[in-house]
């Protein structure tokens, strides 16, 4: 794909399975190549987006299940701020309110807890909302710089 | 030397001296932190003096196999063992680097720096 042409939209769905993240990942690298993001920056997406589904999975839904995950992914061309790609990932579990989600202290030296951090340390642009039935969603968005 | 099972998450245990070394392989993530949990397990029960986790062949690991290891390096010096890391590629090291765990853990270059 060339540099100027822009990346349609992409819809990935997977059941809430440890087992299926690796697809989610197979997916994200494969988008963040076609648009030429740097492939450092494409292995901090990936990591990013396995611990968000991670998350879902072990908190939106209280564990392995049936249950759908759904990313959307987005080529911005138009944001003010850059070239960019958006992730939206939306379950159907556990509503929590997003002022609650929050980075833990990592002083704490314990297993766990880190995936939020993660996140918004990777990613441009992290929001979490309460979908409109159940479930939440996730946006976030980081800026595509070009591989050298 | 025994080579387990081709699909698992352990490529092979050895003993060296008075270390174990773990050789692990594949993506760590949800799917197969509980599996590394239970061998690292395993290993620490036999008490060795270190335990040495070979990751050349890891090619992601997210969070949840970093709690593993935070889990077995906090068991280990309850065991009296001491446990070392080697074969980190830069995508896996990035993640010891965000979580600030980097500094925490005995990271090393290669194996046989780990063993000396």
């Amino acid at each position: 794909m060339s540099s100027d042409s822009k990346l349609k939209p992409i819809e990935v769905k997977i059941v809430a399975d440890p087992n299926y993240v690796s697809v989610v990942r197979s997916a994200v690298r494969s988008a963040a190549a076609l648009v030429g993001m740097a492939e450092e920056d494409i292995d901090s997406v990936n990591l990013a987006l396995s611990e968000a589904i991670t998350n879902v999975i072990r908190h939106g839904y209280g564990g392995s299940c049936d249950e759908p995950i759904i990313l959307n992914i987005n080529h911005l061309t138009d944001d003010p701020d850059g070239e960019a790609l958006e992730f939206v990932l939306r379950d159907f579990g556990k509503q929590v309110a997003p002022e609650t989600i929050k980075s833990r202290d990592l002083d704490e030296i314990r297993p766990g807890g880190l995936g939020v951090h993660i996140i918004k340390s990777i990613m441009d642009e992290v929001s979490y909302d309460c979908a409109e039935e159940k479930g939440m969603t996730l946006r976030m968005v980081k800026r595509v710089k070009r591989a050298p | 030397m025994s080579e387990a099972d081709k699909t698992g998450v352990v490529k092979n245990i050895r003993n060296e001296q008075n270390a174990v070394v773990l050789e692990l392989r594949g993506d760590i993530d949800m799917s197969r932190s509980s599996e590394l949990r239970e061998q690292i397990l395993d290993v620490l029960q036999q008490k060795p003096a270190a335990l040495v986790i070979n990751m050349t062949d890891v090619a992601f690991m997210d969070s949840s196999g970093l709690a593993t290891l935070v889990e077995a390096m906090q068991l280990s010096q309850r065991h009296g063992s001491s446990l070392r890391l080697t074969g980190l590629a830069t995508r896996v090291r990035s993640v010891f680097e965000i979580s600030r765990l980097d500094t925490i853990f005995e990271i090393y270059e290669s194996e046989s720096e780990a063993l000396s």
